[in-house]
């Protein structure tokens, strides 16, 4: 489909990937869809409905080891999340999954009024998100997704950064009684996390502390971070890196912290520029009164580059060295 | 869980119900009239239906509204709220006098239908939404086994939103005998004639082409409406009921008139229509008697 992928990773990076023992894990949608098998192997009220999306999702062991338990609707998203309202509304743990591209754009009237404004505890999963599919190009890009939802009311917004987070984001959604938006991508990612981390919708996770800079990132960003954080480590500088999982209800206390307890913030996300993380932190702080060195790195307001998810990410600086860089001009 | 019995509606004879209808369509009516906003000419046109439906058909009640086994309503056609707002005051679902506060600051009477109203199932209003909607409802209520049915009332101008062919795709490739999707073919659309403005005929095999059983009838005839609402298919598919209706049925003036879509009565016009609908009840009672 697309062309091989190039290092997402610069020799320098996968040093450091070494340097802090970080270890491979599966793509997050390739989590979520084992993850949720094993959910709905105990809950049979768990559906899920594709938009024949079953093999982008990984979910084909999921249709043959459930097949009650998987609905296909065709290539048809405005349908799928309507159905997947439905479900929802008659007691069904329903999941509609799709790529986040169609499913976000196409079918918003139908997240907006048969999911959130209905109020039924649906889960829409947007798959293969962000800039994903690479050079596939614009129509598969979902850059949008945060920006769109995050004004409408009543979702809770989750874009996982490694397998743990995904895990967790899975689970709270299964349980969850109103509308949960979930991102995943379809790179594997890397484990981000202390065994002893904890996942709760709307807390942000701290993956590294410090109190130079902070990384404030969403989704397969936040690696990048923590990369970039381990690099800035070796000229003196000490800089902290949440995860901010959960784009809405964001965690605003550990934002203000972070912007009383740092000399600067650099929101990370694999979304533009508009709507998304950066700008709700950004909101959250100038109407709080903290007003910290404050910049947003995402997809610019252009025409998107072409080029795999990794050449994107350098290309827009969202890798270790453009992180790197950035932070250390604004520390001067 | 009450027993399907109780949730069944109390018997009543076609011209009972046919009463019943001019009774609903002057309620309608007088919700528009006090809120000053409504639609007129659709509320109209789908009391007969509303009122099979709720009076005859649907395993539903008040008492028995959160039961998983009740049988389901969607009114795609969001719009015609004030129709379904009155057949639900009358069956028992909420008093009548909440009505007074349709559209009101702070009601809960929303122009459109919301789940906060007692009896109804979902927020509608934006149009295609429906069929989808029920197409997962009827596939939860084929896992759940209660033989609960689920109906959705389109409206013929909302059939040029594409979603709607989505779901009646959907519906007949996963078989949805449990299914029933109703038009309110009242041939009229807010800018005119739906032929002039994005011509859908012919609808019947249209839906026959997607594979459903077609049942077209006189959306006016109580007792058509009851055998074609009742009736399940001969085959495992979804039925569609194409409901031949007028637009603003019952008020001379209305009839078949565009501009009554969401038209509401000058206090002279809202008298004349009053008074049409009580001398049809008072000719129907004279048939009766
Ligand atoms: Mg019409």
């Amino acid at each position: 489909m697309s062309a091989p992928a190039p290092a997402m990773f610069s020799p320098a990076a996968r040093e450091m990937i070494q340097q802090l023992g970080l270890t491979r894990g599966r793509a997050n949608q390739e989590e979520f869809a084992v993850f949720l098998e094993s959910l709905a192997r105990e809950n049979p009220n768990i559906i899920v409905v594709t938009s024949d999306s079953r093999g982008s999702g990984k979910l084909g062991p999921f249709a043959k080891s459930l097949p009650r338990q998987l609905i296909e609707v065709g290539i048809a998203e405005q349908n799928l999340v309507g159905i997947t309202a439905g479900l929802a509304a008659c007691g069904k743990k329903s999941f509609g999954v799709s790529p986040a591209c169609f499913l976000t754009a196409r079918s918003l009237e139908q997240i907006k009024n048969d999911i959130c404004y209905s109020n039924v505890p649906a889960v829409v999963v947007g798959i293969s998100a962000g800039v994903s599919y690479g050079a596939l190009g614009t129509t598969h890009h979902s850059l949008h997704d945060f920006a769109a939802l995050r004004a409408i009311h009543n979702i809770t917004l989750v874009a996982p950064a490694d397998n743990f987070e995904t895990r967790g984001a899975v689970l709270a959604a299964a349980k969850a009684g109103t509308p949960t938006y979930l991102r995943f991508g379809k790179a594997a990612m890397l484990d981000l996390h202390a065994p002893n981390a904890c996942f709760e919708p709307g807390r942000a996770i701290s993956v590294r502390s410090g109190s130079d800079l902070a990384f404030i990132a969403s989704g397969e960003t936040v690696v990048h971070c923590l990369l970039a954080a381990g690099f800035l480590e070796t000229k003196g500088l000490h800089c902290r890196v949440l995860s901010m999982h959960t784009v809405r209800p964001l965690d605003e206390a550990a934002l203000h912290q972070a912007a009383r307890e740092c000399r600067a913030i650099i929101c990370v996300e694999e979304h533009s520029i508009h709507g998304g993380l950066g700008e709700a932190c950004a909101a959250s702080l100038l109407q709080s009164g903290l007003h910290p060195a404050f910049r947003i790195v995402g997809i610019p307001d252009e025409d998107t580059v072409t080029g795999s998810q990794a050449d994107i990410f350098r290309h827009y600086g969202l890798s270790m060295e453009g992180l790197s860089d950035l932070a250390l001009k604004m520390l001067g | 869980m009450a027993s399907q019995n109780d949730m069944s509606p109390p018997a009543r004879s076609d011209s009972q119900l046919a009463l019943k209808s001019i009774h609903l369509r002057k309620r309608t009516l007088e919700a528009i009239f006090e809120a000053g906003a409504g639609h007129t000419g659709g509320g109209l046109s789908c009391i007969d239906i509303l009122n099979v439906l709720y009076n005859r058909v649907l395993k539903v009640s008040p008492e028995n509204f959160d039961s998983p086994g009740r049988d389901h309503y969607v009114q795609s056609k969001g719009h015609s709220v004030e129709a379904l707002y009155a057949v639900l005051a009358d069956r028992g679902f909420f008093p009548v006098a909440d009505l007074k506060s349709l559209c009101h600051y702070q009601s809960h009477y929303v122009g459109h239908p919301t789940r906060k109203i007692h009896g109804i199932e979902m927020n509608t209003g934006a149009l295609g939404h429906g069929l989808p909607i029920c197409v997962g409802m009827a596939l939860a209520a084929r896992m759940d086994g209660f033989g609960a049915r689920v109906f959705t009332l389109l409206g013929d101008g909302e059939l040029a939103e594409g979603s709607n062919w989505e779901a009646a795709m959907a519906a007949s490739h996963h078989k949805l005998d449990n299914l029933v999707a109703i038009i309110d073919h009242n041939t009229l659309q807010i800018s005119g004639h739906t032929r002039d403005v994005c011509s859908n005929e012919p609808l019947d095999e249209k839906w026959r082409a997607f594979g459903w059983e077609v049942r077209v009838v006189d959306g006016h005839d109580i007792g058509a409406l009851s055998t074609a609402l009742t009736q399940r298919p001969t085959r495992p598919v979804p039925v569609c009921v194409i409901a031949n209706t007028i637009k603003g049925k019952g008020v001379s003036f209305m009839e078949n008139v565009a501009q009554w879509h969401h038209g509401v009565p000058s206090p002279e016009e809202y008298q004349r229509a009053q008074n049409e609908l009580s001398a049809a009840e008072t000719r129907v009672r004279e048939v009766m008697a």
